[in-house]
């Protein structure tokens, strides 16, 4: 493990490198529940014969103004129990701005969204009664392109935006559609263009993504004869959907006490299933039919049309640079396709803005970040969360700059990289990073500098690189709990609310307690949270559940340490500063004879010589807030807020070989090196960085969603939006760690789960350049794009 | 519509139930049977996470009709457990942490299997061809096409 620069090594780190448990591949404590069947997920709950089943009506305009609905015929269907829309529930609610509906009210803003819902007996008879539901809709000229969205003269999506609710780092611009305009100024940009030898402009353009969990979306909602709501959901964030089902059903009378969210096994989630989209339907219907469970399970097609969408983004960006590749000056303006409702998606917007200079040292910044209401899908969190986005023509573009500079790529990153100390964009200072170790690993790893040549003449090689970072985007005051409780063998129950959703959340939860009480991870139970029996969590998002959820998880274990640590010294008259926990055992340092087993006493306590006891059942609490964080700044330069807690930090590489008639790019090899603080579970990690990178592949070589003219996806399905299969993988990917530690984090872990994704596009793009002299300026970069750009240029 | 009374076995189970001509196998089997591993991600045969085996070829079930498979074998993930134990393929993909949500691993671990019945000892790109069927989202397939590969025997894939 390499020391942090500046001396900033978390203490844990430098005392103690024979962890047990840490820093080793443990094997997954919910690997055999998977790999037998016995995981389940939502849509594997039984329910009873009560179960009722909803089928949404939906618009299939992308904007009109509802003239009538005639639930008559519906409610006539023998089976049917209830038809509703949204006169029963005209409130609204949002995450971080509150500019969604339940249903549809007076206007439909998008194709696909919810105008009412049958529930019925069995799923037919909802989805046949469903077509019976009239619709009388007026229809609007849709605002389907974020520049059109920006005109004067546009009309306006949300009327009413200067009325609705919101954060208060958020900056609607009333009688427009910027529902939050985020703007960054440091140092002078006169002075930065003026000290540059060259300025380089250019646009460059992402389209909308879909997470693609192979699960979709689905959730149960109980409103029972006590008025009790319990909703069971695919989700990754149950304390924050029980607080928004609160908020959003106040007006019936519910109370948090009342909410109950239940959340099974996430077949993938992806940011997808973090906040509230359609689970707040099983929520709102449960209430309309007291005592009988509904089951809301969205299709394929919903999946793609109604959670939330990767936002698309037109990146216009303007650098200047002295002739020795110093970056002197960023000037970025990102126009963000936020689509119809952004109570989340405000918030990608905010992140990339105050993030758009990537990992780099760059005196004079300029950053519009806006947010711009369109007809198009709600966009949201997707893995990556605004800056797999930006960092793709930002990457792409420094590229270019250091070819007509004709500088090495690579040495050009080298010079202008951030490193601990540096002033962030908002002012705050850079925290331990091994940016540069990363870089060179990365660099050697790819064999950068040598050329490859194709047996193959119609086959053209080249390589790419790229850097990325990412800081978790979350309130100030997001923050984690713990319960920690024994079983009468020693065994451990952790109970936390973070939700595992592939990442291996449970098992590194595992990990940190069993290294703290000297407990292996097989005798740990973590499992997924019911908000009545499991401590407070935000949600898991922002990569920042190994760092905060696992600070309060060994904070907890310290809280345990200390009460058996009293609990021996009490009963036993041990020195309480000589004892430490090692094997299930409390031990002595100065009675080496002396060992107590954990077992002994941990649920009964201590039997003392007249038969009376001493201690009891060990059940222990932690909690992580970062006190240091805060949202308000100056909303004209954002200068003065603290809103990231920590960036993670790497470097990625890759070689391509590139048919040049077909456009076709087969990867022999790619490269990701990361600094996330100490590795907590290398397998799991390496698990990160696989299949983040075959994600982030995919939104450049295939993914590619199609819009109609009248705002339609056309392509809802795995048959027309093609995500990687076996054969679509790299020959080879390549993980490498840099270890320095984060002062504040669980054994010095900083977050990852996102970033493997991030670097993925600009490295493509940039190694089709290398190959072919060609640079492309819009994802996807497919195979038929690199065709006929190739075609073009004949 | 009226319904027919079909047998078949599953997991070595001999089963009688009564179908719709339109019911679906895999309705059939989670809805009415209580087999939860096959799931549903598309319902029209694209992710392969319904993935069941009828006499000893993997399927969709999401695109079979539950009266096609009267007097069929059919095997789903439950069926491959040994005497309640994991099998030696399903304890390497749990040594190998290759799974990370698992929806898929059912059906995976099932084509996993008739791919390696059909090549005990396969080449990366029989492990590919093979499971190419399976979508998965999370793990890249790479840990997964290693295992595969290191369970056939050969580290890195076999030769022809």
């Amino acid at each position: 493990m390499a020391a942090a620069k500046g001396g900033a090594v978390s203490d844990e780190l430098e005392k103690k490198i024979d962890f047990k448990v840490i820093g080793k591949s443990a094997v997954r404590v919910d690997g055999k529940a998977k790999i037998s069947g016995a995981a389940q997920y939502i849509n594997d709950l039984e329910f009873g014969p009560g179960l009722l089943f909803a089928e949404i009506v939906e618009s299939p305009h992308a904007y009109a103004r509802i003239k009538k609905i005639d639930t008559s015929k519906a409610e006539k269907v023998t089976g049917v129990v209830k038809v509703v829309s949204g006169k029963e529930f005209p409130f609204r609610f949002g995450l971080y701005m509150h500019d969604r509906y339940v249903f549809a009210q007076d206007h439909v803003r998008f194709v696909g969204e919810q105008v009412a819902a049958v529930i019925a007996r069995t799923p037919a008879i909802a989805k046949k009664a469903a077509r019976l539901v009239r619709v009388e809709y007026d229809v609007l000229e849709p605002v389907l392109d974020v520049e059109a969205a920006l005109q004067d003269d546009a009309p306006l999506i949300h009327p009413e935006l200067a009325k609705y609710q919101h954060v208060p780092w958020f900056f609607p611009k009333k009688n427009s559609n910027i529902a939050h305009f985020r703007k960054v100024r440091k140092g002078d940009m006169n002075d930065g263009f003026k000290s540059a030898d060259f300025i380089f402009e250019d646009t460059y353009t992402v389209p909308r993504y879909a997470h693609c969990s192979i699960e979709t979306h689905g959730a149960v909602g109980l409103f029972d004869h006590s008025r009790r709501l319990t909703v069971w959901a695919a989700s990754q964030s149950p304390h924050t959907q029980r607080h928004l089902f609160a908020e959003a059903l106040a007006p019936l009378g519910i109370t948090h006490k009342d909410v109950r969210v239940i959340a099974p096994f996430v077949g993938g989630g992806f940011g997808g299933k973090a906040g509230v989209s359609m689970e707040i339907l099983a929520a709102a219907l449960a209430t309309t039919v007291q005592g009988n469970p509904v089951k809301v399970m969205w299709s394929r097609a919903q999946e793609f049309y109604n959670t939330y969408q990767r936002q698309g983004v037109v990146a216009k960006m303007r650098v200047g640079v002295k002739k020795d590749g110093t970056i002197t000056a960023l000037e970025q303006k990102l126009h963000w396709d936020a689509g119809a409702y952004v109570e989340y998606g405000a918030n990608v917007v905010n992140a990339a803005g105050l993030s758009a200079t990537g990992p780099y040292r760059i005196p004079n910044v300029s950053i519009d970040s806006v947010c711009v209401y369109t007809n198009l899908p709600p966009g949201g969190p997707y893995r990556g969360f605004g800056y797999s986005e930006f960092i793709f023509g930002l990457e792409s573009h420094l590229n270019e700059i250091a070819k007509k500079l004709q500088l090495d790529p690579v040495e050009f990153r080298l010079k202008n990289a951030i490193a601990e100390g540096d002033t962030l964009n908002y002012g705050g200072k850079m925290n331990p990073s091994g940016l540069q170790e990363c870089i060179r690993k990365a660099a050697q790893e790819i064999e950068w500098g040598k050329k490859t040549v194709s047996s193959d003449p119609k086959k053209a090689t080249g390589k790419g690189f790229a850097l990325f970072w990412k800081a978790p985007a979350m309130p100030p005051n997001a923050s984690s709990t713990a319960f920690l409780k024994f079983n009468e063998d020693g065994s451990l129950n952790v109970l936390v609310s973070a939700m595992e959703i592939g990442q291996g959340f449970l098992t590194v939860m595992a990990q940190i307690a069993g290294e703290v009480l000297g407990i292996p991870v097989e005798k740990i139970r973590v499992e997924t949270p019911d908000t009545d029996r499991n401590p407070y969590e935000w949600q898991t998002v922002a990569s920042h559940i190994t760092w905060s959820t696992g600070n309060a998880v060994k904070k907890a274990a310290i809280d345990a340490r200390e009460q058996i640590f009293d609990t021996v010294s009490r009963a036993l008259g041990k020195d309480r500063d000589s004892l430490y926990l090692e094997d299930e055992s409390v031990k002595s340092k100065r009675e080496p004879a002396f060992g107590l087993k954990l077992r002994d006493f941990v649920i009964n306590g201590i039997m003392m010589k007249d038969g009376t006891w001493r201690g009891g059942p060990i059940v222990a609490r932690g909690m992580f807030m970062p006190e240091f964080a805060s949202a308000i700044s100056d909303p004209e330069t954002s200068q003065g807020g603290k809103p990231n807690v920590h960036y993670t930090v790497g470097a990625s590489a890759i070689e391509i070989e590139v048919d040049r008639e077909t456009g076709k790019v087969r990867i022999p090899k790619v490269v990701l090196a990361v600094d996330c603080g100490k590795v907590l579970n290398p397998d799991l990690l390496k698990g990160q960085v696989t299949g983040g990178m075959v994600q982030g592949l995919a939104t450049v070589l295939f993914e590619d969603m199609r819009f109609s003219d009248e705002g339609k996806l056309l392509n809802a399905n795995f048959t027309d939006y093609k995500i990687p299969t076996a054969m679509d993988v790299p020959d080879e990917i390549v993980s490498i760690f840099v270890e320095h530690a984060q002062p504040d984090g669980p054994f010095g872990a900083r977050g990852v789960g996102e970033h493997t994704m991030i670097p993925a596009a600009p490295i493509i793009a940039n190694a089709i350049e290398d190959a072919l002299g060609i640079r492309l300026k819009s994802m996807p970069i497919t195979a038929e794009r690199v065709a006929l750009a190739l075609l073009d240029r004949k | 519509m009226m319904k027919k009374s079909i047998s078949f076995q599953l997991n070595k189970e001999m089963r009688t139930i009564d179908v719709s001509p339109n019911e679906g196998l895999l309705e059939m089997l989670r809805d009415r049977i209580g087999v939860k591993s096959p799931k549903c991600g598309c319902d029209r045969g694209d992710c392969g996470t319904c993935t069941v085996v009828i006499d000893g070829k993997t399927v969709r079930s999401c695109l079979v009709l539950a009266i096609e498979v009267d007097g069929s074998e059919l095997t789903t993930l439950e069926g491959v457990m040994n005497q309640g134990q994991i099998n030696p393929l399903q304890q390497m993909f749990l040594d190998k942490n290759v799974f990370q949500c698992g929806f898929c691993a059912p059906g995976m671990i099932l084509s996993a299997t008739e791919l390696l019945e059909k090549h005990p000892h396969p080449t990366r790109e029989q492990v590919q061809e093979g499971l190419a069927g399976n979508l998965c989202r999370c793990t890249g397939y790479t840990p997964i096409i290693d295992a595969v590969l290191e369970h056939g025997g050969c580290k890195g894939g076999c030769r022809e």
